[in-house]
């Protein structure tokens, strides 16, 4: 991507400077009162060199995180033979993590080939491009104090619909087809994410319990609903081919209109947190619904709307994903999404950029994890991306980890005021 | 259809439930096999959530030890036989989830991580793991586990065919040791918590930590003692999908299940018998499909039974515990502690 040139992304980057300290007031009283900040809101970033202590203090342990997560994953790989008697080979990490990083890059030899130039870091940002929808669904539920562990579900709702939606518009202008087949996609994936959320608003049904069970209801009703759209030829039930409903070919070989939608939606959603009233709501609901209610902000109505855009970001995930690079839906298409999703916006501590940075990693892992099982004929399998995952939640949640390692003391905190709330409304009703 | 078929139909479900629930043996069996870790999950989160720490690992900590007792079985069936082999699984089952107790408490009590977090760690990184390791170990090799735990059966056909009474009894005492202990084991705490020092005082933890601390109680040690007690019992749900019902591991193959227990449990009110009455609740809805195709009712309600495509019926365990949490939540109280990490020298 050309970012820094991008005007549009340094102005929004200057913009954040500028304004960061009334955003973090109205996010977090809590988190704003223990900065050592004077509270005349005298203006921020003062030089350059400022600039980068603050962004390394919010961005250290994430980054840390990782680090940490991937030399741990390292030793996990070294000591795996050990499982089945085979001899220790130290360089096996070394080769592992080398052949992910070709897969999600390419060498030099194909970076001097003009025809395959951008095969490798198109197939990264082609699988990075839905987990930016899912981290920001995650993440801007997480802004309202909500945890929608259901993207899987509403990505598959959506990925369906756009299915199905494309097949029928097939036939149409591409300039009519896809529009209409993102949209179907995006809908459902709302209507998905409506649910759970008018239940938690309205009855006080957990988030985290509901959006689960409805990832198995869509598993199944899916499964039921894959067999009426069907169509006849294929030895498996799949839907019907999405002729000019497929999303066109922006750049390179594989580079579609998701990936720039993606991009795109990292910026809206950055806009309606930050400079809109609605944004303002969402966060203050999400910092402490009682004092929200007590603004005047009905917190049922933002909570069930917040939820709905969530799963509309899940539903598009679903879609760019279904109308760029799957083209049919058939049962048991690979659904990483959803957890990947969850960690992404962990990891890019809910903020749109950082989601944006976050899904960019988790595309070169995705996209190289294929080609180092390959190199190291199955000894290094793709699971083991999970595993490394896994680490990485496991130092988001427990950052004193991160601190004590690399004798951190200012860093902040990896999990953000907004998430603790999730965990503070298991006990307690939605104020109504 | 013909609507005016529907009063008849319905009379007809109810009088054929009761048959199959009371007069018959096979059905409560059935779903005493969808009950049992449901039952085990929901005990864990009340062992967990009443002294005030949520876990909605439990889902995580059933896969994990799943794929350790198959391990298990794995390594040792060929050295030390079937039975035996099965047993060391359910042992080192129980011990791998207090271990991910363990895990899970120093997450949650010393480190005061979020708790929601903490157990979407321990599910992320039981997908993780055990899928790593199925494909390291077991795959390459194409040999499978030690098999299932063998039925106890010991209520003999004609108890069981008494109404009510054997139907009850034989689906107790006529599955295995796992299925069987579930019931005990929810009596058991449910004495404890309601009946001795322990109980109390876990009681007092999970609502006011700090009063309790006031009058000498170890806030910390309770809360570890009792989560680690309490995967344990989650280790042994994990036990019993792999080894008391088919005997082979599949990758993500708990799932849900540790999410429907917390359904369980906020259903029973964060009791233990109450969350043993929402597990076999959830057991039945699970089981239903497998009742009905052993014993389909006849005329129009077996029809109609039998027409419903079997997504539904998969499915319907999900709805239904949607439909419970929306319905019963609201009139459901958490322990006041609940999800809140305990420091001492915080302001109150």
């Amino acid at each position: 991507m050309s970012g820094p040139v991008d005007p549009r992304a340094s102005r929004e980057s200057a913009r954040a400077q500028a304004g960061g300290a009334d955003q973090l007031a109205g996010t977090d009283p809590a988190a704003a009162a223990t900065r050592d900040e004077k509270p005349t809101g005298s203006p921020r970033g003062a030089g350059a060199g400022n600039t980068l202590l603050r962004a390394w203090r919010a961005g250290a342990v994430p980054i840390l995180s990782i680090v940490l997560a991937l030399f741990i994953g390292a030793i996990i790989i070294i000591l795996s033979p050990l499982t089945t008697g085979k001899p220790i080979q130290p360089d096996l990490p070394i080769r592992a993590y080398l052949a992910l990083l070709e897969g999600a890059f390419g060498t030099p030899a194909h970076w001097a080939d003009d025809a395959r130039r951008f095969n490798a870091i198109g197939d990264t940002l082609v699988k990075a491009a839905p987990l930016m929808f899912g981290g920001l669904a995650v993440g801007l539920a997480f802004k309202a104090g909500l945890f929608n562990i259901g993207v899987a579900g509403q990505f598959l709702v959506g990925a369906f619909f756009a299915a199905v939606a494309g097949a029928s518009f097939a036939q149409l202008d591409t300039n009519f087809a896809v529009p209409l087949a993102l949209a179907i996609g995006g809908i459902a994936g709302a209507v998905y994410g409506f649910i759970p959320g008018f239940l938690k608003a309205r009855t006080g049904a957990h988030e985290v319990v509901t959006t689960i069970m409805l990832n198995a209801i869509a598993l199944q009703l899916l499964a039921w609903g894959l067999d009426l759209v069907k169509v006849a030829g294929f030895s498996f039930p799949r839907t019907g081919d999405i002729g000019n409903a497929t999303l066109p070919i922006l750049f390179g070989r594989n580079i579609h209109l998701g990936v720039l939608l993606a991009f795109l939606a990292i910026f809206i959603i950055r806009w309606l947190l930050d400079r809109t009233t609605l944004g303002f709501e969402i966060r203050t609901v999400g910092a402490n619904p009682n004092a929200a209610r007590y603004a005047g902000i009905r917190p049922v109505f933002i909570i069930t709307l917040a939820m709905t855009l969530s799963g509309l970001l899940a539903g598009l995930a679903g879609s760019i994903q279904m109308l760029g690079v799957q083209t049919f839906y058939a049962t048991g298409i690979s659904n990483k999404v959803g957890f990947d999703s969850i960690t992404v916006a962990l990891l890019g501590r809910s903020s749109p950029l950082g989601i944006m940075l976050s899904a960019l990693l988790f595309g070169v892992l995705r996209a190289g994890q294929n080609l180092m099982q390959l190199r190291t004929q199955n000894q290094v399998p793709i699971e083991v991306i999970d595993v490394i995952q896994a680490l990485i939640i496991l130092f988001l949640a427990a950052d004193i980890i991160v601190r004590r390692v690399f004798r951190l003391k200012k860093a902040k905190g990896a999990i953000e005021g907004e998430v603790r709330n999730v965990t503070a409304s298991w006990g307690e009703q939605v104020a109504r | 259809m013909d609507i005016t078929a529907i009063p008849g139909l319905l009379v007809d479900l109810v009088r054929y439930l009761v048959e199959i629930l009371f007069l018959s043996p096979s059905a409560l069996e059935i779903i005493m096999l969808f009950t049992a870790p449901l039952a085990l999950g929901a005990l864990c989160g009340v062992m967990c959530e009443r002294s005030g720490v949520v876990n909605i690992g439990i889902e995580g900590i059933m896969l994990t030890t799943a794929f350790a007792a198959y391990l298990t079985g794995f390594l040792l069936h060929d050295s030390i036989g079937t039975f035996p082999a099965l047993v060391a699984g359910v042992v080192v089952a129980v011990l791998v989830g207090a271990l991910l107790g363990v895990v899970h408490g120093w997450l949650t009590i010393s480190v005061r991580a979020d708790q929601i977090i903490a157990g979407v760690f321990l599910n992320v990184a039981a997908i993780g793991v055990t899928s790593y390791f199925n494909r390291i170990i077991i795959t390459p090799t194409g040999r499978g586990g030690a098999g299932v735990l063998p039925d106890l059966n010991l209520i003999p056909a004609a108890i069981a065919e008494i109404p009510v009474i054997g139907p009850i009894l034989a689906m107790v005492f006529n599955s295995n040791a796992i299925a069987m202990s579930v019931i005990f084991l929810a009596i058991i705490l449910h004495v404890l918590l309601y009946r001795t020092r322990w109980g109390l005082r876990t009681r007092a933890v999970g609502e006011h930590p700090k009063a309790a601390d006031t009058v000498g109680i170890n806030v910390i040690r309770l809360r570890y003692l009792n989560v680690i007690v309490g995967c344990a019992l989650a280790g042994l749900a994990g036990a019993y999908i792999v080894i008391g019902s088919n005997g082979a591991f599949q990758n993500e193959m708990s799932a849900g299940r540790g999410f429907i227990a917390l359904a369980a449990v906020i259903f029973g009110r964060w009791t233990p018998l109450g969350a043993l009455g929402g597990a076999l609740l959830f057991g039945a809805a699970s089981g239903i499909q497998t009742v009905i195709s052993v014993a389909r009712p006849e005329g129009q309600l077996g029809q109609v039974l039998g027409s419903i495509p079997t997504d539904f019926y998969a499915a319907f365990p999900y709805v239904l515990t949607i439909i419970i949490l929306a319905g019963v939540v609201g009139r459901s109280i958490p322990p006041a502690a609940d999800g809140i990490p305990y420091e001492k020298e915080a302001r109150a």
